[in-house]
C-alpha cells in the first residue's frame, strides 16, 4: 500500500474493524464488530507503548494491546508471526486495521510567514489542524532581530517547517528574506542522522524558484499551493495534506518501528490530534451542529472547535495536569485555583504538592482534598487553553471590510473570534480528569466552570478517548464511525442552560418551566443559583426560560425561549451564575455560594468517604 | 497492569554504569576503545557552523535588490574582515558613492538579488565534549561520541537545577533529618559537592553560590526557595540549562522531607570521593533523572559485588520489597509492600484504583493506590 492513502474495501463486507492509538505512553486498542446490522465497539485492551529502549519497536506495543482485546473478545487477531491476521473469517481476524500516533511527542513542527496576524497565523492553522504541536512561529514582525530569528531556528529541533507567507502576487522580498533566515540556521531534525529536514512552501507561488534557489541539499524542500492565495481566503488542505504525508515518509519512517506499522495500517496512520479534529468536523457537518472538543492530558490541552463550518485546532503545550500542572498553577495563580476549592488548604502546603505532582506525574489523589484541589487546578487548565482557543480561531485578518451606514455603531473588525459560546450546541470532554472523575457530576461541573456555556449546551464526554480511532474510520468507512460515535463513544451528561449577562446580588434571573415524561418542573431562579433535575439518558424535555433584561438565551435581552433538552447521566443544569463567571470576592460569601454549588450538583457525596 | 506504579530511582553502592557522550553534530572523537579517560578529560569535539549574521546592503546603499550582486566588492565564499568595505554604489555619473562597511568579520554565505541581503557567517563555533564518567572507553561511535564504561555508586536524585558538574563529596549535615541552613556552609566547600539532609533552604543555597559551592545534594526544598533562586516559577521539570552558578538536587520532592536514610549513608560511605553530578531533569516521554557518579578506584572497591544488578532484574513489585509513597496523606513516608489485592478498591476521593498495603517503618499499616508508590532500587 502507498503509506498516504487508504486502501478500497466493499464497505458492505466489513464486520471487524480493529483500530489502536499508540500514545507517548500507552498504545489503546478497540475492536468494533457488525451486531445485527449497526457497528459497535466491543471491546479495548492497551499496553505500554513501545518506542523507546529496550523494545524500540512501536509494533511490539500494539501487539500486545491487540493480544489483550482478542483474548477479551474470543478472537484470535495476531498470527504465529506477531503480524495483525487479515480478513476476519469466523473467530480469527479483522477486516480493516487502522492507526493513529502521538508517541516520541508527536508531531513537532515550527512555522514562519510575513506577517503574524495574516499569512503566519494561516501557516499555523494549517500546521495545528493538521495536528503538529507548533514549537515556534517566525515573522517579519515578532520584534525579534534577524539574528535572534536565526538563533531560535538553531536551537529548535522540529520534525517539520511550513514557511509561508504573501499572497499569490504580492510580496516576494519579506518571503524569499524569511527563506534567507531559514537556510543557513541550517536547521537540525529532531531524529537527527541522515533524516533530511523537511520543508513545505506554501507561500506566494511567484517566487517559488527563488526559495528553491535558496535552498540546498540539505533540506526537502516541498511546494504546495499558497495557504492565504488571496487575503479574503484561506487554503489550508494542501499544506495540511503535505504535512500529513512528510509526516509519514519522513518523521515516522524513522521512528522505531512505524515502518512496520505503516504497512500494516489499511489507511494512513494520522497524528492523534489530526485524527480527532476529523471526526468532531464530520459530526457537526452530518448534524449541522457547532462543536467543542477539548483533550486534557498531562502534558498539553488540545482544544478543538467547529463554528459554522470551520474547524480550528489549538494546543496549549504547558497547561495539562501532570507533567505541566505547575505551569497551570504559574499560569493562573494560586487564588483563581482555590475559587474552586470549598475546603479549608494551606497555600504553602499546596505549592508544594503541586511541584511534587509535577516531578511524580503517575501519582493519583487518595484523599477527597487532593481530588477537590485537582479538579480546581483543571478547571483552570481547561479555562486558560480556552482563552487561547479564542484567541486564535478568529476570522481572517487585515481583510478590508465593507461597511455601511448601518455599521455606524458597530465595532466589529476582522480577525473577530468566530467562537461564540452562545451558538455552541454539543460540548465534548476527554482527557484522563474529565473522563476519569470518580462521578460524572463533577465532569459536568468542571466543564461548566470552565467553558460558561451559554444558552443550551449539551454535554457529553468521551468514554474512553476513542476520538482517534474514529477520526481515523471517518476516511475509510464514515458510516460504521458515526454510529460508533454516537452509540458507544459519546456518554451524554446532559444539558446545561445558562443566560449570559452579569451576575446582580439578590435579584430574579430567569423563571423556567420544563415538561417532559418524568418531569414537569417550574420555578424561579435567583442570580447565583445552580439546580440539577435528573434527566435520564435518552429523554428529552422542553424548556421554556424567561429571563430578565439584562440576560440573554440567544435571542435577545429578555427575550422568551424554549429548548429541546437531552438528559444524560447528569441530567438537566440550570445555570443562573451570570457570564462572564464571576464568584464573589467577599470570602465568606463566596464560600457559602460554591458550597451551595457543590451541594446542589451533588459534586462529592458523602458516601464516597472512607 | 504490572507495572502501574512509578519505577523508583535507582541508588546503587556499586554498579556497572556507562554514560552515552554524544556530540550534537558529526565531528571528531578524540579517544579510542579501551582508552582510561578522567572525568574531566575531553573526549570528543566538532565545530558548529558560526553564528550568522544578515546584512539588508540594498538598504544600506540604496540600490535596488538586483543590484547588490553588481555593487559587492566581494563574492560569496570570500572572508570579510570588521572594517572591510562590502559594497559600493554606482552612483550618479560615478558621483555620490555610497559604501558600507561590516561591523563583523566572516565568511559571505549568500549574496541575494531578490531581498538585496548578504549573509554573514562567523567562525565556526567549537564544540567539546567531557567523559563525564571516569573510566573505560567501551565503544567509540565514529563522528559522534563515545560510551565510556566503569564500575561506580550511582544515586539518582527526582530534581536538579543545573546541568554537569564535578567535585569531592564534603557532607555539611549531620543527619540526613537536618535541615541545610546557611550556616551550615563554609569556605572549604568551595568546588565541593555538599551533601545535606532534610529540606534545603533558599539562604543556603544562596551561601553556596557566594562560595562556589559545585552542588547541593539534599532531601527536599520549599517551592518559594526555588521560584526566588531561579526568578520565576519552573512550569515544567525540564531542566538542566539554568546558570545560577550552582547545581541542585533534590532526592525525594518539594517540602519539609529528609533524605532517605540509605542515600544519605551511601554518600558518607563516599566521603572525599571525586563525583560527577548532572542536575539535567526531563520529566516527560523519555524521562532523565538528575544524577551523581561516583567512580570506584580499585582500591575503594567493595569486596562484596552482590549489589550489582543488570536493569532487567529491577522494577518488580512484590510483597516485601521496600517503597516510598510519594503522594498524601502518606507522602515521603518508607515501608514494605505487605499485601497486593487485585480488586479494584473504592478511594477516600470516590475514584476506583488498584492497591497495595504498605507496613510503614512505623509498624502501622496503611492502604495506597499502586501509582502512589515507588520502589526503592538499588
Amino acid at each position: 500500500m502507498n503509506s498516504t492513502t487508504a486502501k478500497q474495501f466493499d464497505l458492505d463486507q466489513i464486520n471487524v474493524i480493529l483500530a489502536t492509538d499508540c500514545g507517548s505512553t500507552t498504545t489503546k486498542a478497540i475492536l468494533i464488530e457488525k451486531i445485527n446490522g449497526e457497528y459497535r465497539q466491543t471491546y479495548r485492551g492497551e499496553a505500554p507503548t513501545t518506542v523507546e529502549e529496550p523494545a524500540a519497536d512501536v509494533t511490539v506495543g500494539v501487539v500486545n494491546a491487540v493480544t489483550e482485546v482478542g483474548e477479551l473478545a474470543g478472537r484470535k487477531l495476531i498470527d504465529e508471526n506477531g503480524e495483525i491476521i487479515r480478513p476476519a473469517e469466523g473467530d480469527t481476524g479483522c477486516d480493516i486495521y487502522i492507526s493513529t500516533s502521538s508517541a516520541g511527542g508527536g508531531l513537532q513542527m515550527m512555522v514562519a510567514g510575513v506577517v503574524r496576524e495574516m499569512s503566519a497565523a494561516s501557516a499555523k492553522r494549517a500546521a495545528l489542524g493538521a495536528g503538529a504541536i507548533v514549537m515556534d512561529t517566525i515573522c517579519s514582525n515578532d520584534k525579534r532581530l534577524p539574528h535572534e530569528q536565526i538563533q531560535r531556528i538553531r536551537e529548535l529541533r522540529p520534525d517539520m517547517i511550513l514557511l509561508a507567507g504573501g499572497t499569490d502576487g504580492g510580496t516576494q522580498k519579506h518571503v524569499v528574506q524569511l527563506a534567507e533566515l531559514i537556510a543557513p540556521a541550517k536547521p537540525q531534525p529532531r531524529f537527527g542522522g541522515t533524516y533530511k529536514m523537511p520543508i513545505i512552501y506554501a507561500g506566494n507561488q511567484e517566487v517559488i524558484s527563488f526559495v528553491e534557489e535558496t535552498f540546498d541539499e540539505d533540506v526537502k524542500l516541498t511546494t504546495v499551493a499558497n495557504v492565504r492565495p488571496i487575503l479574503e481566503q484561506e487554503n489550508l488542505a494542501p499544506a495540511r495534506d503535505a504535512i500529513h504525508d512528510l509526516f509519514l515518509e519522513h518523521v515516522m519512517a524513522h521512528a522505531p518501528g512505524y515502518n512496520k506499522l505503516i504497512s500494516w495500517a489499511d489507511a494512513p496512520i494520522m497524528p492523534t490530534p489530526g485524527a480527532v479534529g476529523n471526526i468532531l468536523q464530520t459530526i457537526a457537518e452530518q448534524e449541522g451542529i457547532n462543536a467543542l472538543g477539548v483533550d486534557i492530558g498531562g502534558a498539553t490541552t488540545d482544544v478543538f472547535s467547529v463554528f459554522d463550518g470551520t474547524f480550528n485546532r489549538t494546543v496549549s503545550a504547558n497547561l495539562g495536569m501532570s507533567y505541566s500542572v505547575s505551569n497551570v498553577c504559574a499560569s493562573a495563580t494560586l487564588p483563581m485555583i482555590l475559587r474552586w476549592v470549598h475546603l479549608d488548604m494551606n497555600p504553602r502546603e499546596l505549592q508544594n504538592h503541586i511541584k511534587n505532582k509535577m516531578i511524580r506525574p503517575t501519582t493519583i489523589p487518595q484523599t477527597r482534598e487532593a481530588l477537590v484541589f485537582e479538579q480546581a487546578v483543571a478547571r483552570e487548565a481547561l479555562r486558560l487553553a480556552y482563552i487561547q482557543h479564542k484567541e486564535f480561531a478568529t476570522t481572517l485578518k487585515g481583510v478590508q471590510q465593507q461597511r455601511t451606514v448601518g455599521d455606524t455603531f458597530s465595532q466589529n473588525t476582522s480577525g473577530q473570534s468566530i467562537v461564540d459560546n452562545i451558538k455552541l450546541d454539543l460540548l465534548v470532554g476527554s482527557g484522563g480528569v474529565l473522563s476519569h472523575a470518580p462521578n460524572m457530576n463533577q465532569t459536568a461541573a468542571m466543564m461548566i466552570d470552565a467553558f460558561e456555556p451559554e444558552g443550551m449546551t449539551i454535554l457529553a464526554k468521551d468514554s474512553i478517548f476513542m476520538m482517534p480511532h474514529l477520526g481515523v474510520l471517518a476516511q475509510v468507512h464514515p458510516k460504521a464511525a458515526l454510529q460508533v460515535f454516537e452509540r458507544d463513544c459519546l456518554i451524554y451528561l446532559g444539558t446545561c442552560i445558562a443566560p449570559r449577562g452579569f451576575y446582580r446580588t439578590g435579584k430574579t434571573c430567569f423563571k423556567y418551566q420544563i415538561t417532559g415524561n418524568t418531569i414537569n418542573q417550574s420555578g424561579e431562579m435567583m442570580c447565583g443559583e445552580m439546580k440539577l433535575f435528573p434527566l435520564a439518558q435518552d429523554e428529552r424535555a422542553t424548556i421554556t426560560v424567561e429571563p430578565k433584561r439584562g440576560y440573554d438565551f440567544g435571542a435577545g435581552s429578555g427575550k422568551r425561549m424554549e429548548f429541546e433538552a437531552r438528559g444524560g447521566t447528569v441530567g438537566l443544569i440550570l445555570d443562573a451564575r451570570g457570564r462572564p463567571l464571576m464568584v464573589p470576592a467577599e470570602e465568606k460569601q463566596h464560600l457559602a455560594q460554591l458550597t451551595s454549588w457543590v451541594q446542589e450538583l451533588q459534586l462529592y457525596p458523602d458516601n464516597h468517604s472512607k | 497492569m504490572a507495572k502501574a506504579y512509578s519505577p523508583g530511582l535507582q541508588i546503587s553502592q556499586r554498579v556497572l554504569h556507562s554514560s552515552r557522550r554524544i556530540l550534537p553534530i558529526p565531528g571528531d572523537v578524540l579517544v579510542k576503545v579501551g582508552d582510561q579517560v578522567s572525568s574531566q578529560q575531553i573526549v570528543a569535539q566538532t565545530f558548529m557552523p558560526g553564528d550568522v549574521t544578515p546584512i539588508n546592503v540594498a538598504n544600506q546603499i540604496s540600490v535596488a535588490p538586483s543590484e547588490v550582486p553588481n555593487c559587492m566588492l566581494f563574492s560569496e565564499g570570500d572572508e570579510v574582515q570588521e572594517g572591510d568595505i562590502l559594497a559600493r554604489s554606482k552612483g550618479i555619473f560615478g558621483f555620490f558613492k555610497a559604501e558600507m562597511t561590516t561591523k563583523t568579520s566572516g565568511t559571505i554565505e549568500s549574496i541575494s538579488h531578490v531581498t538585496g541581503q548578504v549573509i554573514l557567517r562567523g567562525a565556526p563555533l567549537p564544540i567539546q565534549v567531557r567523559a563525564y564518567q571516569a573510566g573505560t572507553v567501551k565503544e567509540v561511535i565514529p563522528e559522534q561520541g563515545v560510551v565510556i564504561e566503569s564500575e561506580v555508586t550511582f544515586l539518582q536524585g527526582i530534581l536538579g537545577i543545573g546541568g554537569e558538574t564535578y567535585g569531592l563529596i564534603k557532607f555539611a549535615c549531620q543527619n540526613n533529618e537536618q535541615d541545610l541552613e546557611a550556616d551550615l556552609l563554609d569556605e572549604s566547600m568551595q568546588g565541593k559537592i555538599v551533601i545535606g539532609g532534610a529540606r534545603m533552604t533558599g539562604e543556603a543555597v544562596k551561601r553556596g553560590i557566594e562560595i562556589g559551592v559545585a552542588a547541593i545534594i539534599s532531601g527536599g526544598m520549599d517551592d518559594e526557595d526555588l521560584k526566588e533562586i531561579l526568578g520565576y516559577d519552573l512550569g515544567v521539570a525540564v531542566t538542566g540549562s539554568e546558570n545560577i552558578g550552582i547545581t541542585l538536587i533534590i532526592t525525594e520532592g518539594f517540602g519539609d522531607i529528609a533524605m532517605a536514610e540509605r542515600t544519605f549513608n551511601l554518600f558518607k560511605e563516599r566521603e572525599g570521593a571525586e563525583a560527577a553530578v548532572n542536575g539535567t531533569t526531563q520529566i516527560r516521554a523519555g524521562v532523565l533523572r538528575p544524577e551523581i557518579v561516583i567512580p570506584l578506584s580499585e582500591h575503594t572497591k567493595p569486596d562484596t559485588t552482590s549489589e550489582t544488578k543488570s536493569e532487567t532484574e529491577m522494577g518488580i513489585l512484590e510483597i516485601g520489597v521496600p517503597v516510598r509513597i510519594i503522594r498524601d496523606p502518606y507522602f515521603g513516608l518508607l515501608g514494605s509492600v505487605s499485601q497486593l489485592p487485585t480488586e479494584l478498591q473504592t478511594l477516600e476521593s470516590g475514584s476506583e484504583s488498584r492497591v497495595l498495603e504498605v507496613i510503614l517503618e512505623s509498624g502501622k499499616t496503611v492502604v495506597v493506590p499502586r501509582a502512589n508508590v515507588e520502589l526503592i532500587e538499588g
